[in-house]
């Protein structure tokens, strides 16, 4: 089998121009599909029997939480990649999904805690969710730290991937630890929600924008990653050409 | 070549002896954790009973933080004189001599805070049954800590100042030890079995045995480039 097609993407000129080109690919059905969702969402659906209209947050915050694990999952297969071909490429793609990430943390953090004040009447409670997406915004701040700690720029590259995998393998462990610590703590006083049998007109744009989101995040990334190799090889000719032109 | 048994016992006997010549390194993260778990009284309350609820917590950060103090040192002189480059290059297992480095750094700064934390939690108004069940929780949490440590510790060698980042690395991953471990010492205070948070503790640490070594070898690797 011919593979010189995958060794391609291991030279950054090409993947320099095979995201610029792919971005836009990305980014109108991203523009459109949000733009869908949202007027779905925030107009068609009707208001919930229970929450009333207080529930349409939902319709960025379950798309962020969903986001913020997908990045640094990516991030971390981007980084063991990296780690075990020495592709210069995947670690700048790493490196350019962890600011993403922790936006969409930030993101689904944010919108948690406005929708927990009228809700739960506090905008922070230690609901294992929330918790979780805590701990996971600080191994963020920790990835993000170690990078910028370092000045060698591949010593920083292949750190940072090792701490990435490490963190992989203790996301799904914090997450269940912090569930059965809730369940232990939380005292049943707070509202409790079984698994909500939501109506079609509520699900389709929660789903047209689960789609959107992550568009929006592969649009992002390739913007980044053109960025995060213009940077790294801008000792190179072919960044010379680029910026000349 | 020194067999792969004889080189581990090697490293910790090094260790060790290195250790008790500078005898204040490792008194300062046990002295530490006397302390923070001084000021807990001081800023609450002197009431017994307020302060037995908060025992588990208390101790459990005051070990975790202090653990953290320890950390910091796994590696720093080992790096600073050259040792872990020999190691490196020994031909022997690097994994493998971490794993032995990992044994010594728990039996200098886990074992001792397990053995001390006791005498803290009394003072906490943990009643005296209770002692059994805190010195084994902290001690197995302490061996999953010293694993996590030797990979964070790893990555961050040579960093300047790299305590703090040291901090922002290990906490996050630590969560459930902190959580299983706090709630075992707060069933051995109420009298209930504390089995089920030391299966989990247990659950960690092997986990941590089995790949902790291999994680520290390839950041110590990497920060030795």
């Amino acid at each position: 089998m011919d593979w010189t097609w995958f060794h391609r993407f291991g030279s950054p000129p090409h993947l320099y121009r095979i995201a610029g080109r792919l971005m836009p690919w990305f980014a109108w059905p991203t523009a459109i599909l949000i733009a869908l969702g949202l007027y779905g969402g925030l107009v068609l659906a009707p208001p919930d029997y229970q929450q009333g209209d207080g529930f349409r947050i939902i319709y960025v915050h379950a798309p962020s939480a969903w986001l913020s694990l997908m990045a640094y999952t990516t991030m971390a297969l981007a980084a063991g990649a990296g780690l075990i071909w020495r592709m210069k490429v995947a670690h700048a793609l790493a490196a350019s999904c962890a600011p993403i990430g922790a936006w969409f943390t930030v993101a689904a953090l944010g919108t948690g805690m406005l929708w927990g004040k009228p809700m739960w009447g506090t905008y922070w409670v230690w609901d294992p969710r929330l918790t979780s997406e805590l701990v996971l915004l600080f191994l963020y701040l920790g990835y993000m730290g170690l990078r910028a700690a370092i000045e060698d720029p591949q010593r920083a590259d292949r750190a940072s991937a090792v701490l990435a995998i490490v963190g992989l393998v203790n996301v799904p462990i914090v997450h269940y630890s912090v569930e059965w610590w809730n369940s232990i703590h939380q005292a049943p006083s707070v509202m409790k929600f079984g698994k909500p049998t939501i109506s079609w007109p509520m699900l389709t744009p929660l789903l047209i924008m689960f789609v959107g989101f992550t568009l929006l995040f592969a649009a992002l990334v390739l913007v980044r990653v053109r960025g995060e190799i213009l940077r790294r090889e801008r000792q190179s000719r072919w960044v010379a050409e680029v910026v000349a032109s | 070549m020194t067999g792969a048994w004889s080189a581990a016992r090697l490293v910790v006997e090094r260790d060790l002896r290195l250790a008790f010549r500078n005898r204040a390194q490792l008194l300062h993260p046990l002295l530490f954790f006397a302390i923070v778990t001084t000021l807990f009284p001081l800023a609450l309350s002197p009431e017994a009973s307020r302060l037995r609820d908060v025992a588990p917590g208390v101790l459990w950060v005051a070990a975790l933080l202090s653990s953290l103090l320890a950390i910091e040192f796994l590696f720093r002189d080992d790096a600073q004189d050259g040792t872990l480059e020999q190691y490196a290059l020994s031909g022997q297992s690097l994994t493998w001599l971490l794993f032995a480095k990992t044994v010594s750094h728990w039996l200098l700064a886990g074992l001792p805070l397990a053995l001390m934390s006791p005498v803290a939690a009394y003072g906490l108004g943990v009643p005296t049954s209770a002692v059994p069940g805190i010195v084994a929780s902290v001690a197995l949490g302490t061996v999953a800590l010293s694993l996590l440590g030797a990979v964070t510790a790893g990555l961050t060698i040579g960093i300047r100042r790299g305590g703090a980042l040291l901090s922002l690395l290990t906490l996050p991953l630590a969560v459930p030890l902190l959580i299983f471990g706090a709630q075992a010492t707060a069933r051995a205070i109420a009298g209930s079995g504390i089995a089920g948070p030391m299966y989990f503790l247990a659950a960690f640490t092997v986990l941590g045995i089995t790949l902790a070594p291999l994680a520290a070898a390839a950041a110590v690797r990497i920060s030795l480039e």
